[in-house]
């Protein structure tokens, strides 16, 4: 395989919207959270609430950072990497991305600002309005990105070819593409998870270690209460979307099930080791039927695989199903984890059960690891395409030299390997401080620059109060 | 209703990447300023005083850039292939910076050490690679069709690197007028001492690279009245608004400066910036890829245009409310620990 600039574009990209993708998927629940705690804080003035805020706000802080500076390559990189793409999608779905930095991106910045540093600035209505707007922000930045990706998945509402240039006929086409409702759907409800997830296996850390801990157990219940809820609903949303794909991207339907013949009653390949080369499955462990019936909702339909497409419009396919297979059996992993604690919660004794608390923590990570499979199932899956149908990735990459790219390559990797070791470790250090120290024992003053959020919870976090500077 | 639409996001995307310059510029500078402060607390303050605004900053890049995409698909797939590396260069050095402001709170010895070192690295670079790629486009871009035609290292030249580093002493006087501002006691008195330095270099460099400019392209000594060595003293005289705005701008720093005001250097600092901005605009201007391709050439469809306009005429009133609304929140002194809580 060549190392050409093509291909390290792809390195390049794959990896830095991987990099990427990990922060909006956490912060986008965890900006939720924050505004419901904030909410439950004002309504009840229990100050767990407060403690809990104080202490999320800060894990929130550093993590929307990384996604902020990792997020402004995106919008960039589109141009550098892919310049023919972007003259030939961009009057079509350059509005969408206008619309998420002018609609999003400038709100989540700004009310952050004043949600991290404004507690004794602004009044507590102020501070929660803040708060909401930054919650706020950060579905609208999803509504308008998932939109655009949505649109090269299943492009609609556009005229015209790749040679004279695309142009939008209608709008609403556009923005609503067919797999869009779906997508977003499944994204958003991908997000709550991971957060839930996280702060899951936060709390249930610090309960292993002291079972009194009122603030990891509320934040416990908390976040078993959306996963018994959301995990289920899931799964529901990922089988519509997935009735999507069958419709619109077949051949992407076809490499995640790793069927290779048109036929009604498909298998359904619990695991299997498909490979391009052979036009088949090395070997495989399957239930019959099961395939049809889940991907087309019938065991007599008619399902397509993968010889029904020329050889040169297929996407790769191992990665493909493999990936699936880790974000299913994952969610699945999680259903299980929410039906456990629930019924638990049923019993009263959810902190109380050692092995549940270590199943929390094992899971923490899975929100993650789920997401970005799902991604590659996406994106891998769409392959040889950048816009379904349209424009092929090999067409879309910039005249640039494999040098440049390779030079930029290297960089990234060295960098987002700093900021990611840093951040995680800065992220789990606080975790295992746990709220109540992260939250009221005062910093060493030598340690902490005053205007970082860690110090701009007081230490005596009072009610907010502009008189009191 | 007939409206020149891409005429109006041509100026729209001029206005952000004006604010850009003007807000980051400010922020960048400090953390230029970062390695002469006289002691981490210093630092601590320096960095609270931009902390709550950096990121809303940055986000007028992001406006600019993916702006630039949305109205001027066309310009944005040549620009960017053509200052490949100082662009990306930015990025890395944003992101370093941009990451610093919550890990340097979260640092202990080492950490801390390594991103204030990180924070006053990646500013420095960044602003110099917005000085390349600032360089990089006036110096035009070679076009092969309507793509980049050049090569990778084009953005490199002797007129280029004198741009990066009048951009980065430019900052810096933003900086350290900022300081002045929102600063007291030992800081802000270095910071004066910063300002008074910065705004000498900066004088001589943007009288250099104005002149520099006139001849990187014949067209830009046209604009300014330089024709085969003729001179149209009419042109220049329409035109002499700008560099006089400039002179009055550096003369309100100095001014500022001299009898001990707190709010005019900055104000000076950011007038020389619009009439520097201005300055390099008239010389490629209407051309958004100097100098082939112009803005009209390189617009979106018409549409497109039109859309967008919709949502901008909404949003931006909503967005430099709030934004100024942020600025009044945060405004006054601050100090390591008292002004802030």
């Amino acid at each position: 395989m060549e190392f050409d600039a093509l291909l390290l574009s792809r390195i390049q990209f794959a990896f830095t919207i991987a990099f990427h993708i990990i922060f909006p998927s956490f912060t986008i629940g965890l900006a939720s959270y924050l505004a419901v705690l904030e909410g439950l804080w004002l309504l009840t003035r229990n100050e767990t609430f407060k403690t809990l805020y104080l202490f999320w706000v800060k894990i929130f802080a550093l993590s929307f950072g990384m996604g902020v500076v990792s997020g402004v390559v995106m919008s960039y990189q589109l141009g550098t990497n892919w310049s023919v793409f972007s003259a030939v999608a961009g009057p079509v779905i350059g509005p969408l991305f206008a619309f998420e930095v002018l609609a999003a991106f400038f709100l989540e910045a700004s009310f952050l600002g004043v949600m991290l540093f404004g507690w004794k600035k602004v009044g507590p209505g102020l501070h929660f309005t803040s708060t909401v707007l930054v919650a706020l922000g950060t579905l609208t930045s999803a509504f308008w990105i998932i939109s655009a990706n949505s649109w090269m998945q299943s492009p609609s509402g556009f005229a015209g070819t790749v040679e004279e240039g695309l142009v939008a006929v209608n709008w609403l086409q556009v923005i609503f593409s067919p797999t869009f409702p779906m997508r977003l759907t499944h994204m958003v409800l991908a997000a709550y998870l991971t957060t839930a997830l996280v702060v899951a296996a936060a709390s249930a850390f610090r309960l292993l270690k002291d079972s009194s801990e009122a603030e990891s157990a509320m934040a416990l219940k908390m976040a078993i209460g959306m996963l018994a809820i959301v995990a289920p609903l899931q799964l529901l949303a990922g089988d519509l979307s997935g009735k999507d794909v069958l419709e619109h991207q077949p051949a992407k339907l076809a490499a995640i099930e790793a069927f290779w013949e048109t036929r009604s009653e498909q298998a359904f390949h619990i695991a299997a080791w498909p490979d391009r080369e052979i036009e088949g499955n090395h070997w495989e462990l399957s239930i019959p039927k099961l395939g049809s019936l889940i991907t087309a909702g019938s065991t007599e339909a008619e399902v397509q695989g993968l010889k029904a497409f020329a050889p040169e419009d297929r996407p790769p396919v191992f990665i493909v199903f493999w990936a699936f297979r880790v974000m299913v059996g994952l969610g699945l992993a999680m259903i299980a984890l929410g039906a456990w604690g629930a019924w638990l919660a049923w019993r009263g004794r959810i902190v109380r059960s050692p092995a549940f608390l270590r199943a929390c923590v094992a899971m923490g990570p899975a929100g993650f690891v789920a997401v970005i499979s799902g991604w590659i199932v996406a994106e891998v899956g769409r392959q040889p395409y950048v816009i379904y149908g349209v424009l092929r990735t090999e067409d879309a990459v910039s005249p640039i030299g494999a040098g440049a790219v390779s030079a930029s390559l290297l960089a990234f990797l060295v960098v987002y390997a700093i900021v990611f070791s840093v951040g995680a470790l800065y992220i789990l250090r606080l975790l295992a401080e746990g709220p109540v120290a992260g939250a009221h024992e005062p910093p060493p003053r030598q340690d902490r620059a005053p205007g970082t959020p860690l110090s701009a919870a007081p230490e005596d976090p009072g009610p907010p109060d502009k008189e009191d500077r | 209703m007939d409206l020149d639409l891409p005429l109006i996001w041509a100026g729209v995307i001029a206005l952000a990447v004006l604010l850009y310059v003007m807000l980051d510029g400010f922020d960048l500078g400090i953390g230029i300023l970062f390695p002469f402060a006289r002691s981490p607390r210093d630092r601590d303050t320096m960095m609270n005083s931009i902390a709550p605004y950096w990121d809303g900053n940055e986000t007028w890049l992001v406006l600019g850039g993916g702006g630039l995409f949305a109205a001027f698909p066309l310009a944005y797939a040549i620009i960017m292939p053509a200052l490949y590396i100082p662009i990306l260069l930015m990025m890395m050095a944003l992101i370093l910076r941009g990451v610093a402001f919550e890990f340097r709170a979260r640092g202990r010895t080492r950490g801390k050490a390594f991103w204030t070192g990180a924070f006053a690295g990646g500013s420095t670079v960044a602003a110099l690679s917005q000085g390349l790629v600032l360089g990089g486009f006036i110096q035009g871009v070679t076009l092969n069709g309507e793509a980049f035609g050049g090569g990778p290292f084009d953005w490199l030249t002797p007129y280029t690197l004198l741009v990066a580093v009048g951009l980065t002493a430019a900052y810096a006087l933003l900086g350290s007028t900022w300081l002045i501002w929102r600063t007291e006691d030992d800081l802000h008195g270095d910071a004066r001492r910063w300002a008074w330095r910065a705004v000498i270099a900066s004088a001589a460099l943007l009288a250099v690279v104005s002149f520099a400019t006139l001849f990187v392209h014949p067209q830009v000594a046209l604009r300014w009245g330089f024709e085969d060595g003729a001179f149209d003293l009419a042109r220049l005289a329409l035109l002499s608004p700008i560099p006089l705005l400039g002179l009055a701008g550096l003369g309100l720093v100095v001014w500022g400066l001299a009898r001990g005001g707190h709010v005019a250097p900055f104000l000076g600092s950011l007038t020389v910036f619009v009439s520097g901005y201005l300055g390099l605009a008239v010389g490629f201007f209407p051309n958004i890829v100097p100098y082939d391709l112009t803005f009209r050439q390189a617009a979106s469809a018409e549409n497109a245009l039109g859309l967008m306009l919709a949502g901008l005429v909404i949003l931006l009133p909503v967005i430099l409310g709030y934004t100024v609304w942020v600025y009044w929140v945060f405004r006054g002194k601050v100090g390591a620990d008292a002004g802030y809580h």
